[in-house]
């Protein structure tokens, strides 16, 4: 066998496997846990010891998506025989379902303002990023500084503020304030991220376009772009990812109309406490969206960044 | 093709002055090589005449107009970048058409295709079109930098060290080819290079750049045959002009510090010793490393000498040049 200093030894490989095994375990196992009492029963869900084989039941699902009230033996009789197998669970539970939760309404507003603010987020922050790295803008370090400046202190230091600029300009509990808001919290990160990503992209592809008969968006628009594709993938999904979470400001903010899903999920209310398989399963669903943006990203994300056509 | 002009292009970068008042005229239709080392301006003056970096003061124009504030695409110049500047989410292919689709020229699809295959076979990289820029070789890279300027027919070809990477056979087929594209097409072409055998077998005129400022230029043979100074010198010829202290064979003239002998410029078998210290075999020629009054003297003997290390030989200069202090040439 031959001897080389940069392959790693099979004792090497083992180590790293078994760290990196155990690391995934390590964050894995609480959403596991989530998802599994998504599907337990109310009983089982707060057993103890903790119950990890379990009787599966869609009771978690179907108390997340609908509105149900407490039944008494008549009223039950009275209602007839379920028609669907979400009324049985219900009904099992000794309730009666009136329609739908509100459930469906506040993810739809977390999409709407998560994805919203991301997109606003990367236009702008794409936008700034690139005059930063290519223009002399005057006091460009001070600027920089100050941009990531805003993100040193909590955000919920300034919720007071934000909170009375808001009801002065009709902001308060509305898709467009959460999405500025979001934006603006956002912008520096993004500013900051996707200026380390356009400055190494070598201003001689830029060049040779101009060259070749483009003009400077143009140029922006057929050659930065493309290749900025890693860097912006990788910043959107950190941008979705706090605004898809964030929490402080959701709850200041809004109540009804604009409400996400983060300070809805912690009101649903069972019988007799809190319902936790249906906060387990209106989490479970929450953690979807942003798996599955950054599975679709991926690609760029290990892509890293591209080997160029520019000789050093 | 159109003639290009620079009058008192001076340009700075911070302290340092990467072009001090240089005034040129590029003839239409003309091969003109800049030389100089590293730092002597040569990519800054491609630079000017592109747009891409305009002129502290002075003014550069292209067929007569005045090139002030307009952009490189405004300029229809085609430039070959040291750096090949691919674009590397584009195959060979793309890369090739992306000056033929662009606003300025919209190209019908046919033509596009044309031309294309017709510079990828000039290039020899009719093989590679369908390839991703990036999973080429340096050489390949090269070829289809110089192909993304060749499918156009801009005012002006500005090339910057094109041909740097490729191999020798390579590199002395596509001398021959650009040579020949550009007089067929009555091209105008700025070339910048380091290499003396491009400067000599395809200028028309060679400019000479010291520190930012045009020395000398003309045609190959007259900078070769006429320096202006010992650095002008110093850029064309191999091996390199000898220059020694000017009175070391005797009958300088007044003022000169420096006496400057090409190969060709010393006789042997006549006037004083040497010693012989190598002998080198290059094939075609043999390089002789002489020791003359302590000093080293580089020429070039019959292929087939019979000289060898410790021989002493005979020389004396003939027409030699002659430099004052300042290195400048006496007439």
């Amino acid at each position: 066998m031959s001897f080389s200093v940069t392959e790693p030894t099979k004792g090497t490989k083992w180590f790293a496997g078994v760290l990196v095994v155990g690391y995934a375990l390590i964050t894995i196992a609480p959403l596991l846990w989530i998802i599994a009492t998504g599907f337990k029963s109310g009983p089982d869900s707060i057993a103890y010891p903790p119950k990890v084989f379990f009787e599966p039941s869609m009771e978690g699902y179907v108390n997340l998506f609908t509105d149900r009230t407490r039944a008494t033996q008549d009223m039950l009789e009275a209602a007839g025989e379920p028609k669907t197998w979400y009324d049985k669970i219900a009904r099992e539970q000794g309730t009666i379902i009136n329609g739908p939760s509100r459930y469906g309404e506040r993810f739809l507003n977390s999409v709407i303002i998560g994805f919203g603010s991301t997109a606003l987020c990367m236009i702008l922050g794409t936008a700034a990023a690139y005059a930063f790295s290519r223009f002399r803008v005057p006091l460009k370090d001070d600027l920089l500084f100050f941009i990531l400046s805003t993100r040193m202190m909590p955000p919920i230091a300034v919720a007071i503020p934000i909170f009375l600029m808001f009801r002065q300009l009709g902001l308060n509990d509305t898709h467009l304030g959460m999405i500025l808001l979001y934006t603006a919290v956002n912008l520096s990160l993004s500013v900051w991220l996707l200026k380390g990503f356009i400055d190494e992209i070598p201003i001689e592809y830029e060049e040779a376009a101009l060259i070749d008969g483009y003009t400077r968006f143009q140029a922006f628009y057929k050659v930065v772009l493309p290749q900025a594709a890693t860097g912006i993938a990788s910043t959107a999904i950190f941008c979705l990812i706090f605004a898809w979470n964030e929490y402080a400001f959701a709850v200041l903010l809004t109540s009804g109309t604009a409400q996400t899903a983060p300070p809805f999920i912690p009101t649903i209310i069972g019988v007799g406490g809190k319902d936790w398989p249906a906060v387990a399963a209106g989490a479970t669903i929450f953690l979807l969206p942003v798996m599955v943006f950054t599975i679709l990203l991926r690609k760029h994300l290990l892509r890293g960044i591209t080997f160029g056509a520019v000789r050093k | 093709m159109a003639e290009v002009q620079l009058k008192g292009v001076t340009k700075t970068f911070g302290p340092d002055v990467a072009l001090n008042n240089v005034t040129m005229t590029i003839p239409d239709g003309s091969f003109v090589v800049l030389l100089g080392p590293t730092g002597a301006g040569k990519t800054t003056t491609l630079r000017m005449v592109s747009g891409l970096d305009k002129p502290d003061t002075g003014q550069v124009s292209i067929g007569g107009r005045d090139m002030a504030g307009l952009t490189p695409a405004q300029r229809n110049v085609a430039m070959v970048f040291q750096q090949y500047s691919l674009y590397p989410h584009l195959t060979v292919r793309q890369n090739l058409e992306f000056p033929l689709k662009s606003p300025l020229l919209k190209t019908p699809q046919a033509d596009i295709d044309r031309k294309v295959e017709e510079t990828a076979e000039i290039l020899q990289i009719s093989h590679k079109l369908n390839n991703k820029a990036t999973a080429l070789s340096g050489g390949e890279m090269q070829r289809v930098s110089i192909g993304r300027a060749l499918v156009r027919d801009p005012s002006v070809y500005l090339m910057d060290e094109p041909l740097s990477s490729l191999d020798a056979k390579l590199r002395a087929d596509l001398r021959v080819e650009l040579k020949s594209i550009q007089a067929d097409s009555g091209a105008t072409l700025l070339y910048v290079t380091h290499d003396q055998i491009e400067a000599m077998t395809m200028a028309t005129h060679v400019g000479v750049l010291d520190n930012g400022s045009l020395v000398q230029f003309g045609a190959p043979r007259e900078i070769y045959e006429n320096p202006v100074s010992i650095y002008a010198a110093s850029r064309l010829g191999q091996p390199r002009i000898n220059v020694l202290p000017a009175d070391i064979f005797g009958g300088a003239p007044s003022g000169a510090l420096n006496i400057g002998l090409r190969p060709e410029q010393i006789i042997q078998g006549e006037g004083e010793d040497s010693f012989v210290q190598r002998v080198e075999h290059l094939g075609d020629q043999t390089r002789l490393h002489l020791t003359f009054k302590s000093h080293d003297i580089i020429t070039v003997t019959d292929a087939h000498t019979e000289l060898k290390s410790g021989d002493i030989v005979q020389i004396r200069p003939h027409n030699p040049f002659y430099f004052d202090a300042s290195g400048a040439r006496l007439a």
